[in-house]
């Protein structure tokens, strides 16, 4: 990204504004053309440097009030393919390789998921255990309990 | 829970990506979904104020316009509210939240290069006295369609 680019993400974070002409408002933000401003959008799309386009959901106010981090200790050699599988369920919002701290902390898989009820989330984290098999050498579950902030991406510094 | 009809089902549904990157992405939407554009442009303002959606915008990459990590503390039960409004109060900090777990304090800190993450942690620790459990994506996997919903 350049610092063009950059401007966009900034001028884009909070959301893009619900006017008839939203890129136009952007360009405005960023000190760019509007034409400017949608092409380098779409280059960063073709690159996945901008994943979506679209409305945000916000899974707690749709209902789905349990969210479980199920979190795994899988071998370091199998974590990329197993994680690559888990992803393809569609089963997570969410599917990530972190660093183990062992011993408190030695999962290295971490799995979003989901659910209106307690029982919901873990029957996805229950079908995602199936797909892991014998690879698993630990699970836990976190599920979040409050909230105390959320905005959209911010850069500080 | 936020009571949606039809057309805001749909709106969710076909819009959670690929929002038209053309002058009047609204109007866009709004031929594909049979509506005016000043409809579509009233229903998404209204799925925001009811907070169904968080916004109607760009959903860019992890490390891409800055860095960013998760970290996790272990709180003591007494001390939950303090550490907790201390860390959220960090500007870095746009996530915090709480787990039932050992670890029930997580956060994501988010800055616009790996220096000021760091700094951001070390500031986490010294102000509340807990160690901070850094835990930096390493790789993600996904094949990104969304999140999808399921109505009934």
């Amino acid at each position: 990204m350049d610092e063009a680019d950059r401007r966009i993400v900034a001028a884009t974070q909070d959301g893009l504004p619900l006017v008839p002409r939203p890129y136009h408002a952007v360009a405005a933000a960023a000190g760019l053309t509007p034409e400017e401003v949608m092409a380098r959008m779409h280059r960063l799309l073709a690159e996945g440097a901008i994943r979506r386009i679209g409305a945000v959901p916000n899974h707690y106010a749709l209902g789905y009030r349990f969210n479980g981090m199920a979190v795994w200790e899988v071998a370091e050699e199998r974590v990329d393919a197993l994680g690559a599988r888990i992803a393809a369920l569609g089963l997570s919002s969410h599917c990530y390789r972190r660093p183990r701290h062992p011993p408190d902390w030695p999962y290295n898989l971490f799995t979003m998921v989901h659910g209106r009820t307690r029982e919901e989330a873990l029957h996805w984290v229950e079908t995602i255990a199936v797909v892991l098999g014998e690879a698993v050498r630990a699970r836990e579950v976190l599920f979040s309990s409050r909230i105390l902030k959320k905005t959209g991406l911010r850069l500080v510094g | 829970m936020v009571p949606l009809d039809e057309t805001d089902r749909r709106l969710l549904d076909d819009f959670q990506r690929d929002l038209p990157l053309e002058p009047r992405p609204y109007a866009a939407m709004a031929r594909e979904l049979g509506l005016e554009e000043a409809e579509v442009i009233a229903r998404l303002a209204a799925l925001q104020d009811c907070g169904a959606i968080s916004r109607i915008g760009a959903v860019v990459r992890p490390n891409t316009a800055g860095r960013s990590t998760l970290a996790a503390m272990a709180v003591p039960a007494d001390r939950l509210e303090e550490v907790g409004a201390l860390v959220a109060a960090l500007p870095e900090v746009n996530h915090c939240y709480e787990r039932e777990h050992r670890l029930n304090l997580w956060f994501v800190v988010t800055a616009a290069g790996a220096v000021g993450v760091a700094a951001a942690l070390a500031r986490a620790a010294a102000a509340t006295g807990l160690p901070v459990l850094d835990l930096p994506l390493e790789a993600e996997y996904r094949i990104d369609l969304g999140f999808p919903l399921r109505w009934t």
